[in-house]
């Protein structure tokens, strides 16, 4: 879910690029010149997880995999996702230059609150309880995402309430996908390469 | 999956250093994000259309990546010409279409087709390694930069690995549908492609150190200092401070 050009207005621009800012600042200032190439892999599997459609009934629905790449990156979300958004802004014109800030804010900070709520039950021997984690985890970063665009719009414009509530109920069947994706692919790699899960 | 249509031309604009190319977008889009009047708004138009002139860019082309964005556009002209209230503009059956709501779209469309035209005009014309280099010498942080252009090489290899796995299941016969298998499916695809691809990144990774990688990127290419990029520069300041301008005279 991006937010394109031109829709919001310049005070939520300006501070939603602040605050995306100041997480990516802190995000590259955290991570290690050797944990780059991870990173990286990671900002492209988010890229082109937005190409990949996964079927929901008779429609389908891209994944945003928000909430795996803040579990498995923490505080590097931030310039990971920003990254990927850059790219996606610069080759398929998905969001924009005055609007990478605001989208950032909106993928990269559930990403990581997902990382602080969820990794350390992740990382825990019971399989269950990490299956469990995992679902919510997904679940979660994608219903925050919708909410805090859903909250751009209106603060934006207060007549954008009307299609913050569309955004907010597509957002809905996704969150389910989402959480389930993220949930079995917790457990696959839990059981194939726990040392990505930094366990 | 990835292709750069724009990048390559000798067109005026091609021609101008990637770094003022890079400000100029950058202070345009700012300057037309924040606009709220209709003749800044058309004027905004009007002048990213004559930058993807200049540019002589392919029309068919551009309009295509225009389509997408406009796509996400009319997700606002479905709904507010009817949520928006205030005077009624007409009225359909039971359906009033509200003018606030047709203005606000309006201010939508024009605004998001002039920042991503100008973006396409000023920022697509530039190869993706020239970006890197742009954003390098801009004094973006080393380790920015560096992320920045191995998530790009990355691209394709999580591109590759996960079109060699998708075969392998098409190959046994999946079908994707609404079911938990399918969706245990992607998830173990997904999850297979960040074994691969960040054993992968490992290698890579190791055979950079060996070749004396110390986390800093080494640009040989220089950006000739000509007396045009600065006339590019003054003319785009000059452009914004324009549509600033009308902005504030007609309407506050």
């Amino acid at each position: 879910m991006h937010i394109s050009e031109g829709i919001l207005t310049w005070p939520v621009l300006a501070s939603g690029t602040a605050f995306a800012l100041a997480g990516t600042a802190v995000g590259l200032k955290k991570l290690k010149t050797e944990d780059i190439p991870k990173t990286a892999i990671l900002s492209a599997a988010f890229f082109v997880a937005s190409l990949i459609h996964v079927p929901i009934g008779p429609s389908s629905a891209h994944l945003m995999l928000n909430g795996i790449v803040g579990i498995l990156l923490g505080w590097a979300a931030f310039p990971a996702i920003f990254v990927a958004l850059s790219l996606q802004a610069l080759f398929f014109q998905y969001g924009g230059i005055t609007t990478l800030g605001v989208n950032t804010l909106l993928m990269a900070l559930p990403a990581f609150l997902c990382y602080l709520l969820f990794k350390p039950l992740i990382v825990k021997k019971n399989h269950s309880i990490a299956l469990a984690a995992g679902f919510s985890g997904g679940a979660f970063s994608v219903f925050l995402s919708g909410i805090i665009m859903a909250a751009l719009l209106v603060f934006a414009e207060r007549h954008f309430f009307g299609v913050s509530m569309m955004v907010l109920a597509a957002h809905i069947p996704v969150m389910i996908i989402e959480g389930i994706i993220t949930m079995f692919c917790i457990g696959f790699l839990k059981k194939v390469q726990p040392s990505l899960l930094g366990t | 999956m990835l292709q750069e249509p724009f990048a390559v031309g000798n067109s005026f604009i091609h021609r101008i250093d990637p770094r003022f190319r890079l400000i100029s977008a950058l202070l345009y889009s700012i300057v037309v994000a924040i606009l709220y009047g209709f003749y800044p708004l058309i004027a905004s138009v009007v002048i990213s259309g004559l930058l993807i002139r200049t540019a002589g860019l392919n029309g068919k082309a551009v309009l295509k990546r225009l389509a997408l964005v406009n796509g996400f556009v009319l997700i606002f002209w479905l709904i507010l010409p009817f949520t928006a209230k205030g005077n009624i503009l007409y009225t359909i059956g039971f359906l009033n279409i509200y003018e606030p709501g047709v203005v606000l779209a309006l201010q939508v469309t024009l605004k998001s087709n002039a920042i991503v035209m100008a973006f396409i005009a000023m920022v697509s014309t530039m190869s993706f390694s020239t970006l890197g280099h742009t954003l390098n010498s801009l004094g973006l942080p080393q380790k920015f930069v560096f992320l920045f252009v191995l998530t790009y090489r990355y691209i394709f290899v999580i591109e590759q690995e996960y079109k060699k796995i998708w075969r392998s299941i098409k190959i046994r016969g999946f079908s994707p549908k609404t079911t938990i298998h399918c969706y245990k499916t992607y998830a173990y695809m997904i999850g297979m492609i960040f074994v691969r691809a960040s054993a992968r990144a490992d290698r890579v990774y190791r055979a950079m150190l060996c070749r004396g990688f110390d986390g800093c990127f080494y640009t040989l290419s220089e950006f000739p200092s000509s007396s045009r990029n600065w006339l590019f520069l003054v003319m785009m300041i000059f452009l914004s401070a324009f549509i600033l301008l009308m902005e504030f005279c007609f309407y506050g």
